[in-house]
């Protein structure tokens, strides 16, 4: 049903004749998309079992298309520039692309639909990245996505083939009761997640990420960190706990270690990053490893947290990507060393980012706070304490590079600021609601209540 | 309340385009705190009074997330309506020293009032997650306080500061998830509620992993040795109402917490590894007074004695026993404003000479004497003079721990006793060295003495010391009532 509508809202893009008005259409019927996923919707699966939609699946469809629809209000004004202004409904209709392959990698209950959604939602994304192509960065970045992605996709591919070898049936639901612990059936889960933390890029998978988040637009950059991440954990979720439920110590032991270094790489090598762009990879790395983290924990709790974890996450990072996109844009500068002085002349864009970075710090009152110690609590529950000891330590490391950053914005004095400057109010929409989002999601304890609800263990 | 007037003082701060508006902002908020505190000592005063011996008063209790049992609770016992009044006052008087701030004033008073609303948050909370929220948030505003405003290796000790107490924090945050998910004892829900948690009681084999855990958690912010660290040079670069507020206040809620959570949720562990970390504080204790006499820098003086004498808070604690604890909770309180006190003194006295090394200052008694009269002050109750709320404190603390008779205890009270007569060697060589003697700069003899607001300040800071130490039998009964209902003697 979902699909549907979104079939009719890309449908209208393609034949849009008004140039002019791209953007606030575009926005508009995806504003009126995403709140018709707020209204109840239809459960059950369809294509005898093969496409599933419950209510835990809507819920993340909509937080990915809260995230959507902050992209787009942040990419008026860098599609507005000329080596971009006329292909800007192809910017639209590949980010719709790859948002419907999500849709079906969510909701697939059968791993040939799965691979077919990962698919769309990959290929689409590497000429996202390559947009910019007569930047050399934009085309290797694009360059670099494909292969990997293919790559990816083949091991993933493998794995699956494995599991149907065994089995004869690709269906998760006659699979679940039949899986257990043969070296055969680990090695194929082993080489179907290693294809997945391709995408959620968790360490040792994760040597695209930083190239890529640098080289590709700044807009497409914040889609691939939000919504195609949050869209390939909650897929790696749902099958770990329906289908590998039975192989539940092997993959948590696989997912420790896992955890572990990714938290702990993510966080050593955003430390040293001077380009912000870059830096944000990093840490979207380390922010990967503590979503999985809340994966480990294989609870309905786990699941709660996690979704919270991907919803929170949402609006921190696009905070800070829609503050480098507005600064990048205006003046063409991503470096650090740029940032000094940051608020005396641009105070607003300096505390939002601020904001943003306390966010995925962990630091109350903003939202991240709560959303960390869900997951620390999930995690918990099921008595990883040494777990989460070390992602403790590591929120004081990630902690460190994130003041730095705060440090240049307000106490660093430099010669040349970022002059001051008034941002469209397409990207000031978002960048408001990013920041009410902040502050007030913690406090509104209806949102975590309700994923509670909806949430099922293994 | 306490929360609320904080946030609506932030709130009032945001339409402020002068420097005078964000002043009176800031005063008649912090009058209306301080107003609020005392209204509420006397109305604790009168309940208890009138017979009610419910351990803790004026409960507020609001079920925030239900999925995991988290309230949003709130409610006072005699010891935080005790933290309290300290908070309220550092805070009124904090206000007044930052009357010339430069720059931001609007923006330094923000995050001021900010680290305000996390003290007097924790101080109430009973709940452990809102507890360690208003803690988070009372930590987080000290990065810009003193990477802005600050002077020295602003950056530098900012930055540390802010990792360090950070550190705790996580070590604070495995304590907590380790004490809620043992706290269904008598079966049930798990709890986040101390109350409940105290009641229930946890298993004697989770309290011997997680007392360590959570009393190194809240000991950082103790600065109890080895992660003292921090307090000497976080103290030295921040401006001056944040030191007062930061010794005065923000240290005292690492004793706080060890002693309400730590201690009084984990009794039993903490009967068998308290001379442990008795050896640790007992260390902390002589080591800061040795430190304060190796310095030269009147902040660095003053932040090592603050490392001595938390020390000792942290010491009377693990003592468990009743005159022990009363005489740190009301260490706590007179250390808070004696060392409030030195901080506002000292920041005033740098504001005009623009130097804190004592080599360089002389004589300054005949140039400013209200200062210096309030130098001596300080010092003197620093020092544990009778008539002043430190000895009253240090006396009950020595006589608490005196009564176990074993080598050991005797052996650390006398180490820990030595502390005073090293403290009496450093204050009084400070006070002869700046105060007396030839003026060692001529340029000094052109300073001007106090101004009104900031003989406000001492002058209220200095009644409340000889208050509690004239007359310590209120405060020291408001404070027992308490503690025999936690710890259950």
């Amino acid at each position: 049903m979902v699909v549907f509508f979104i079939l009719i809202v890309y449908d209208l893009f393609a034949s849009e004749k008004f140039k002019k008005y791209y953007l606030p259409v575009a926005c508009l019927l995806f504003l009126a998309h995403t709140i018709y996923g707020f209204l109840p919707q239809a459960t059950g699966s369809s294509f005898s079992g093969m496409y599933v939609s419950g209510t835990a699946q809507n819920m993340i469809k909509n937080i990915l298309n809260i995230g959507v629809l902050l992209v787009f209000l942040q990419s008026n004004s860098w599609l507005a520039k000329p080596d971009a202004i006329f292909k800007r409904g192809e910017f639209f209709m590949l980010t719709l692309l790859t948002l419907f392959g999500m849709y079906i990698m969510i909701s697939s209950g059968n791993f040939i639909l799965f691979y077919i959604g990962l698919e769309t939602a990959s290929l689409p994304m590497a000429s996202l990245v390559a947009f910019n192509k007569y930047e050399n960065n934009s085309a290797e970045a694009g360059a670099k996505y494909i292969f990997n992605a293919v790559f990816s996709s083949a091991i993933l591919l493998f794995g699956i083939s494995l599991i149907y070898g065994a089995f004869g049936t690709l269906y998760f639901n006659d699979l679940a009761v039949n899986l257990h612990p043969t070296p055969l059936l680990i090695m194929a889960m082993v080489f179907f997640l290693v294809g997945l933390f391709f995408k959620i890029s968790l360490v040792p998978f994760h040597f695209w990420t930083a190239d890529v988040y640098q080289g590709a637009p700044t807009s497409v950059t914040a889609y691939l960190s939000t919504v195609s991440k949050g869209a390939a954990v909650f897929a790696m979720m749902t099958i770990l706990y329906k289908m590998f439920a039975n192989l539940a110590f092997e993959w948590q032991g696989l997912l420790w270690w896992v955890v572990l270094i990714t938290i702990t790489i993510g966080n050593l090598f955003a430390m040293r990053q001077t380009n912000l762009k870059r830096f944000l990879a990093f840490s979207s790395i380390s922010q990967a490893g503590y979503i999985a983290l809340s994966v480990l924990a294989g609870s309905a709790q786990g699941m709660a947290s996690t979704i919270y974890y991907i919803f929170v996450y949402v609006f921190s990072n696009m905070a800070a990507f829609g503050v480098i996109n507005a600064i990048e844009t205006k003046t063409g500068k991503v470096d650090m060393r740029d940032y000094d002085g940051l608020y005396s002349t641009n105070p607003k864009l300096a505390l939002i980012m601020m904001i943003a970075f306390f966010s995925l710090g962990g630091i109350p009152p903003t939202a991240g706070f709560f959303s960390k110690f869900f997951v620390f609590t999930a995690a918990a529950n099921q008595g990883q304490y040494l777990l989460v000891f070390f992602a403790l330590i590591n929120t004081i490391i990630s902690l460190y590079y994130y003041l730095l950053v705060v440090k240049a914005m307000f106490i660093n004095k430099s010669d040349s600021p970022v002059e001051y400057f008034r941002s469209d109010s397409y990207m000031k929409i978002s960048l408001v609601i990013c920041f009410v989002g902040l502050l007030t999601i913690g406090f509104a304890s209806g949102i975590y209540q309700y994923l509670t609800q909806i949430s099922f263990g293994m | 309340m306490f929360v609320i007037v904080p946030v609506l003082m932030l709130i009032g701060f945001i339409p402020c385009k002068k420097i005078s508006h964000v002043r009176t902002v800031a005063v008649v908020g912090s009058s209306i705190l301080l107003i609020l505190a005392g209204v509420l000592l006397y109305m604790f005063l009168a309940e208890r009074n009138a017979g009610n011996t419910a351990q803790m008063l004026f409960i507020k209790d609001i079920l925030w997330y239900p999925a995991l049992n988290i309230h949003y609770a709130v409610g006072v016992d005699g010891i935080s309506v005790a933290m309290l009044m300290l908070s309220s006052i550092i805070v009124f008087t904090g206000s007044f020293v930052s009357w010339n701030m430069d720059p931001l004033p609007k923006e330094f008073f923000m995050w001021l009032i900010l680290l305000a609303t996390g003290v007097f948050g924790f101080f109430i909370s009973i709940d452990l997650f809102t507890m360690v929220l208003f803690y988070e948030v009372a930590l987080i505003p000290m990065y810009l306080l003193i990477g802005v405003w600050g002077t020295g290796k602003k950056e530098y000790a900012a930055m540390k500061l802010t990792l360090m107490l950070m550190g705790g924090s996580a070590f604070l945050m495995l304590g907590i998830f380790g004490i809620y998910f043992h706290s269904n004892a008598g079966g049930g829900p798990f709890t986040f509620n101390i109350l409940e948690i105290a009641k229930n009681g946890i298993p004697l084999t989770a309290q011997r992993i997680f007392f360590p855990i959570t009393f190194v958690g809240f000991g950082v912010l103790g600065a109890m040795f080895p992660f003292h660290t921090w307090s000497p040079d976080g103290h030295a670069s921040a401006p001056t109402a944040v030191s007062m507020l930061h010794a005065g206040v923000l240290m005292k809620l690492g004793g706080y917490g060890c002693f309400r959570i730590a201690i009084s949720l984990m009794p039993q562990a903490a009967h068998e590894m308290a001379w442990f970390f008795m050896i640790l504080t007992g260390i902390s204790v002589v080591y800061g007074a040795f430190g304060a006499i190796a310095q030269k820098d009147l902040k660095y003086i003053n932040a090592y004695s603050s490392v001595s004498h938390c020390g000792l808070v942290l010491f009377a604690i693990l003592m468990l026993n009743e005159a022990a604890m009363t005489g740190a909770v009301m260490q706590m309180l007179s250390h808070g404003l004696t060392t409030a006190l030195f901080f506002a003194l000292i920041g005033m006295i740098y504001g005009r000479t623009h130097t804190r090394d004592i080599r360089e200052m002389g004589g300054l008694m005949r140039i400013m004497p209200f200062l210096s009269v309030g130098y001596v002050i300080a010092g003197l109750a620093s020092l544990g003079l009778p008539g002043f709320s430190g000895f009253v404190s240090e006396m009950m603390i020595f006589v608490g721990s005196f009564q176990y008779t074993d080598t050991f205890h005797r052996v650390l009270t006398i180490l820990a006793c030595s502390s005073i007569v090293i403290t009496s060697v450093y204050i009084l060589r400070m006070i002869g060295k700046i105060l007396y003697g030839p003026v060692q700069n001529e340029k000094h003899k052109l300073l001007t003495d106090a101004v009104w607001y900031e003989r406000l300040a001492v002058v209220s800071l200095i009644v409340c010391m000889a208050g509690i130490g004239m007359f310590p039998g209120w405060i020291s009964d408001l404070i027992r009532s308490s503690l025999t209902a936690v710890a259950g003697w």
